[in-house]
């Protein structure tokens, strides 16, 4: 068995241990910027307010007083889940954390008698009661499905925070009505083509599909999927720290940018912090994703303009010159004058461990020259501070982010612990 | 704080022992051998006494004197354990009208009162459906002298 314990609207919950009167309130958490909302109270979600919904779309609401909103305080929520995950660690000996909010718990070393429905109930109050963080604990014999049971927790307040979904009987009573979307594994772009082009809505009608058609449709991921859903566990329980498969570094500007040098600059530096990240983990990348997005709003979507470009390397690379050079190359190309620019990112992704990189046949990077270089700037910046010294293009000062309704920081900061009147 | 790496220091000091591989000597190096290198014992913690549970512990300060005879002054800064049960003779942060306050707890059977420590100050009675949160209970304070 495998238990999936996944906290509850986790920002807003850790807001909420601390300012307990907001219990039963409508509450949103935003985004770096304070730009969208990122996290939102069941009450806020009743109110209407859409995971990721711009900031202004719903002030009205913050105005009035009818929502309570709050700047991301990443302090706070990173302590809140050491917390938590140091309950979880309690009840099983190997836990997998996969989030900042949820983690998997590897039940294989327990007794078959183990009356796991109990337990899971018992590891869900003892998190709420260590820790004040609501906590939905779902055990099934497979990882996909444990997460399904997780949020069958969240549905059915009579579960009182843990279940334990084991019988075939019971498992497919659930897929029948469970939205095909919300299964662990199949995103965004699948449901999108199963809904628009077989009318597949539920878990049930993927379930019911044959192996043979899913291998065609969605390849070996989505057979593992498949499989998972039906009881037989194909994805791996990873409790030593797994090196990221993906870094993204992005930011919401806090004035539009429209000086392509001032947009290289920031895009350089997010470019910079994410390749520090990559060889602070020993891996190297075979691809880089640079976006932007423009205020210029699409005449019919309404939606601002995203733009995005992905350079593949001939050989996997930890270089921030090389990878630089690259973003630099298709910011250019991306970049339009006249436009404002809202928010940029890049994305590191094919990341695979520095040891095992193939050389491509012809090389022309001089790699050991590149190494040299960057294990000195990032020892210099590690001494010195961050972006102390950086590639050319890249802004040294940061950016400012606008954090207007930041809580304090009540578990990390010895100026910001809660004051008790007496 | 980095977000990532506030998450990868993830379980309990157990399980990062248990990642580490055993090490057969402490460091390998000249000279004369430290006469107390093989003398178990670290230096006092002062979070391994007033710490039971680290998940559970949080901390507070103290604003106002009604808890004068209990020793709780004014800026002290009280260690709280959320895990712990409230018992009758605790003492409790409370969370009451919108603010969070500490005294100590009378529990009866269909009340519970809230007790200074101040003669200055008056106990209130808090009756069913009356909106208190017992947020945690007090197990040290710290005080600077």
């Amino acid at each position: 068995m495998f238990a999936l314990a996944d906290c509850n609207n986790f920002f807003v919950s850790c807001e909420r241990v601390f300012r307990p009167n907001l219990e039963g309130r409508p509450v949103v958490v935003l985004s770096n910027n304070d730009g969208c909302a990122i996290a939102r109270s069941n009450e806020a979600k009743k109110l209407g307010v859409k995971m990721g919904q711009p900031m202004f779309e719903f002030r009205h609401l913050v105005e009035s007083g009818a929502v309570t909103v709050f700047s991301s305080n990443f302090s706070l929520y990173g302590d809140m889940s050491r917390r938590v995950q140091m309950t979880l660690s309690r009840f099983a000996p190997a836990i997998e954390v996969y989030s900042i909010d949820e983690s998997f718990i590897d039940l294989r070393g327990m007794s078959p008698d183990t009356d796991f429905d109990r337990w899971a109930k018992n590891v869900s109050r003892e998190c709420r009661r260590c820790t004040g963080i609501p906590v939905s604990v779902g055990v099934s014999p497979t990882k996909t499905l444990a997460k399904i049971a997780s949020k069958l927790c969240k549905q059915y307040p009579a579960t009182r925070g843990g279940c334990w979904m084991h019988r075939k009987q019971d498992v497919e009573k659930v897929l029948r009505t469970f939205a095909i979307e919300d299964i662990w594994g199949i995103g965004r772009r699948y449901s999108k083509r199963f809904k628009g082009y077989f009318g597949m809505d539920t878990a049930w009608d993927f379930y019911t599909r044959e192996e043979s058609w899913v291998s065609s449709e969605m390849g070996i991921g989505g057979v593992r999927t498949w499989k998972e859903l039906h009881g037989m566990p194909c994805i791996e329980f990873e409790d030593t720290e797994q090196a990221k498969k993906q870094i993204m570094i992005s930011r919401t500007f806090a004035k539009e940018i429209t000086d392509p040098d001032d947009l290289s600059a920031q895009v350089s530096m997010f470019c910079a912090m994410a390749v520090e990240k990559l060889r602070k983990q020993g891996s190297c990348c075979g691809s880089v994703t640079t976006f932007i997005t423009t205020n210029r709003f699409h005449k019919d979507s309404g939606r601002s303009q995203f733009e995005s470009r992905l350079t593949q390397f001939p050989t996997a690379t930890d270089s921030t010159i090389e990878i630089n050079a690259a973003v630099m190359r298709t910011l250019q190309e991306m970049f339009r004058k006249g436009y404002g620019y809202k928010r940029a990112g890049v994305v590191l992704g094919d990341i695979i461990q520095a040891d095992k990189v193939q050389m491509a046949f012809f090389d022309n990077v001089d790699r050991e020259r590149h190494a040299r270089l960057m294990s000195v700037m990032d020892s210099i910046n590690r001494r010195d501070g961050r972006n102390t010294i950086g590639v050319a293009s890249q802004s040294l000062d940061g950016i400012k982010m606008n954090r207007e309704h930041l809580s304090p920081c009540y578990t990390t900061d010895w100026n910001d612990i809660p004051v008790v009147h007496c | 704080m980095d977000k990532e790496d506030t998450i990868s220091r993830s379980g309990s000091s157990e399980s990062d022992e248990k990642q580490q591989p055993p090490r057969l000597f402490e460091s390998i190096h000249a000279g004369f051998p430290s006469p107390a290198e093989d003398i178990p014992g670290t230096a006092l913690d002062i979070n391994k006494l007033v710490v039971k549970n680290p998940a559970s512990t949080f901390f507070a300060r103290v604003s106002g004197d009604s808890m004068e005879g209990d020793g709780i002054r004014d800026g002290d800064i009280l260690v709280i354990d959320k895990s712990e049960e409230p018992r009758d003779g605790a003492i409790a942060v409370c969370f009451i009208n919108g603010e969070f306050t500490v005294k100590r707890l009378r529990i009866q059977d269909k009340s519970i009162t809230l007790v200074p420590s101040n003669p200055r100050y008056r106990p209130v009675t808090i009756r069913e459906g009356d909106d208190l949160t017992i947020w945690g209970i007090v197990r040290y304070v710290i005080k600077k002298v």
